[in-house]
């Protein structure tokens, strides 16, 4: 049984995808807006039966692009708002990130990735979106991406994702990906009150000459609302302080700057990832998603062997670890870099490892996860060779 | 000296009465000599203020274009989103909040070639929203390039042979998906504007007007008929007043005949009412609506 505030506390047996929309609806998303697209689908199936319980409006648009700015039509209202797709809709939602991170707009974009490009392999797993995640919308802005591997992590992320971004009014993207989305497993869903929510934060200064995007310390702005009577303006414009539009070099300079320091000042509260046996390695592989569950018995083979055998799991892909990677990288002598795509993570490890360690991608086009043998070859070849 | 001076401005004193609910600050606004998004605005405002709605609860959201712009005119709630998806974007304000009272005011290229999608899906679905859509029959700030609503033999610059694709009849569009209120004027219609505003501002569900307006620069020039005045007395000449009249038959050749009129003014269940009484009927007690749905709906019920 749900509690008031819609949390279905207790232990359940059920796939990522339903646990992405519990984990919303945990962490007070009360609108989405969604497009059916395999293997994202069952996420809003979900919502759409829970939500008219709990005080939620769900609405199937007519398209991606429209789910995607619909969303922010109701952050604007007040909500806290997602919406679901997969690698084509996240194709048709890349102008809505960009104008969701121009306007400071906090939302989710939930990307549960299937084999591309194109329509792909609509059913079958990729991580062949994170590139795009990252650089996917025309000009320079942050993001921040996070990389779930279990049902549970696709519960908790998704309840991360949202305080994250509240917390810095950048969109977020949750990088699922098939498997994780279809997986089955245990997922506990703790009392509401041992939950970690993020509440908005609202300017509730005077009403007249104020400057709905001054930034306060942190380099993020205060939100406002539609209809509390601050008459304020968004635009995708380069704007000032006061919203209005400016177009001129100085203007841009500020503006696209702070859009991209906010999330560089707070870095270390937002970047996480989990390390195991780093210290002592030789030799490190760096996962994230359904990956880092796939490399496990190749690093475990190599480590019975007697290999020192690293394991840095990303759980933000964005932004990404550059001062631990490079940190690492004078400790080792490869790392080992497994990705269900041909090869995009791996070009954050290159830059960042510098030229003195070698680095290793495993690739794979996408469809199913790796043998972990694939990767177990990569780490003996590089130890042994 | 004294005899030039057609009107004195006292700083800080509001002169006009619609000054009050535009960015001052802002003005002088982009749009070309001649042009006639202003003229609409004007319009608009004075039917907003006629309607008496409480200003501090009216969102407008705009598309990208010359009248784009409008929203970012205006001082009230406003949202220059991207283009063609200012329906969605206020799909999304509407449903999380009821009570805001949501304008859509965008340009013809906008709401009706990239943004067509969501034009009739909103009136599909009779989504609270009052639409208000600027018909210049080109693409302004791009540059002149043809739109669905250029008329046959008018010339564009990506159509410099003439066009030859059929233009849309928007308010037969709009009827045919489900408007229930559909209004067309020019801008020589100042009055009639403002009084459709005022309606389709009271209106509850998709309400539609349509509003032919010049653009000198890049449509008239380019048709080599004339400047802003010369599109007026067109507009004066040859637009005839048909309330009720059938939409299939208000289709508009270049510089042919524009019937001007109320066309349409039906009931339909609105989007968000009809959610709340489906679940409330089928759940009763156990349907929890959004705190904003539930006072919003109640409130209006008198309950």
């Amino acid at each position: 049984m749900q509690d008031e505030s819609g949390v279905l506390t207790g232990a359940h047996f059920i796939d990522g995808d339903h646990a992405c929309s519990e984990g919303a609806i945990a962490a007070g998303c009360r609108f989405v807006a969604g497009y059916p697209i395999t293997p994202s689908t069952e996420v809003v199936e979900r919502i759409a039966e829970r939500f008219p319980f709990v005080g939620g409006v769900f609405i199937q648009m007519e398209d991606e692009i429209a789910s995607s700015i619909a969303i922010q039509g109701a952050v604007w209202a007040g909500k806290k708002a997602m919406t679901v797709t997969s690698g084509p809709g996240f194709s048709l939602m890349m102008e809505h990130i960009g104008y969701a991170a121009m306007t400071e707009t906090p939302c989710v974009f939930v990307n549960v990735q299937r084999a591309g490009p194109s329509t792909g392999l609509p059913t079958m797993p990729a991580q062949g979106d994170m590139m795009q995640a990252r650089w996917g919308s025309h000009g320079d802005y942050g993001i921040i991406a996070l990389c779930p591997n279990s049902p549970q992590e696709c519960f908790d992320f998704t309840i991360k994702a949202f305080n994250l971004a509240e917390q810095f009014r950048v969109p977020v993207m949750l990088m699922m990906d098939e498997c994780v989305g279809h997986m089955i497993e245990r997922v506990v869903i703790p009392p509401p009150n041992e939950i970690k929510v993020f509440k908005r934060r609202y300017y509730r200064g005077k009403k007249k000459d104020f400057l709905p995007f001054k930034p306060e310390k942190d380099l993020v702005p205060p939100m406002i609302k539609a209809g509390d009577g601050y008459r304020f303006h968004v635009t995708g414009l380069t704007h000032d302080e006061k919203g209005y539009p400016s177009m001129t070099v100085g203007t841009q300079a500020k503006l696209v700057t702070r859009l991209s320091d906010k999330l560089k000042v707070n870095e270390d509260k937002i970047i996480e990832y989990r390390e195991d046996g780093v210290e002592s390695a030789e030799l490190i592989v760096i996962t994230y998603g359904i990956t880092s569950r796939t490399a496990i018995p190749a690093i475990e083979q190599a480590r019975k062997e007697g290999m020192k055998i690293g394991h840095l799991r990303l759980i933000t892909a964005w932004p990404f670890p550059a001062k631990r990677i490079h940190e690492l990288a004078s400790k080792v002598k490869a790392f080992v870099v497994p990705e269900l795509n041909l090869g995009q993570m791996v070009y954050e490890v290159e830059r960042h490892a510098g030229s003195g360690v070698k680095v290793e991608p495993v690739s794979h086009a996408g469809g199913t996860v790796h043998d972990p043998k694939e990767i177990y070859t990569a780490i003996h070849r590089l130890m042994k060779g | 000296m004294a005899d030039d001076v057609l009107y004195t401005v006292e700083a800080g004193v509001p002169q006009n009465p619609i000054e009050d609910l535009l960015r001052m600050d802002r003005i002088p606004h982009i749009w070309c000599p001649g042009c006639g998004i202003g003229s609409t605005v004007n319009c608009f405002i004075r039917g907003l203020q006629a309607s008496g709605l409480d200003l501090d609860k009216v969102a407008v959201v705009s598309g990208i274009g010359c009248t784009g712009r409008v929203a970012g005119y205006l001082k009230l709630d406003s949202f220059h989103t991207t283009h063609g998806r200012a329906i969605p974007f206020a799909t999304g304000l509407k449903l999380a909040n009821p009570e805001l009272k949501v304008v859509v005011y965008s340009g013809d290229g906008d709401l009706i070639a990239i943004g067509g999608n969501h034009f009739i899906h909103a009136a599909r679905r009779n989504m609270d929203m009052t639409v208000i859509l600027i018909n210049n029959m080109i693409y302004g700030m791009t540059g002149g390039q043809v739109a669905p609503t250029t008329p046959i033999s008018a010339t564009a610059s990506t159509m410099p042979h003439g066009n030859y694709e059929p233009a849309f009849n928007l308010p037969h569009l709009a009827e045919s998906c489900g408007a229930v209120y559909v209004a067309r004027w020019t801008t020589f219609h100042v009055r009639h504007i403002i009084k459709s505003v005022k309606e389709a501002l009271l209106k509850k569900g998709f309400s539609f007007i349509e509003i032919f307006a010049s653009c000198p620069t890049l449509y008239s020039r380019r048709n080599k008929l004339g400047d802003g005045l010369d599109q007026m007395i067109y507009f004066q000449e040859n637009s005839e007043i048909k309330n009720g009249a059938d939409t299939k038959s208000v289709g508009v050749d270049f510089q042919g005949k524009i019937i001007v009129g109320k066309f349409v003014d039906i009931e339909r269940p609105v989007y968000h009412e009809a959610m709340y009484g489906h679940l409330k009927e089928k759940y009763g007690e156990e349907y929890m609506p959004s705190d904003e749905i539930k006072e919003f709906i109640s409130g209006q019920n008198g309950d």
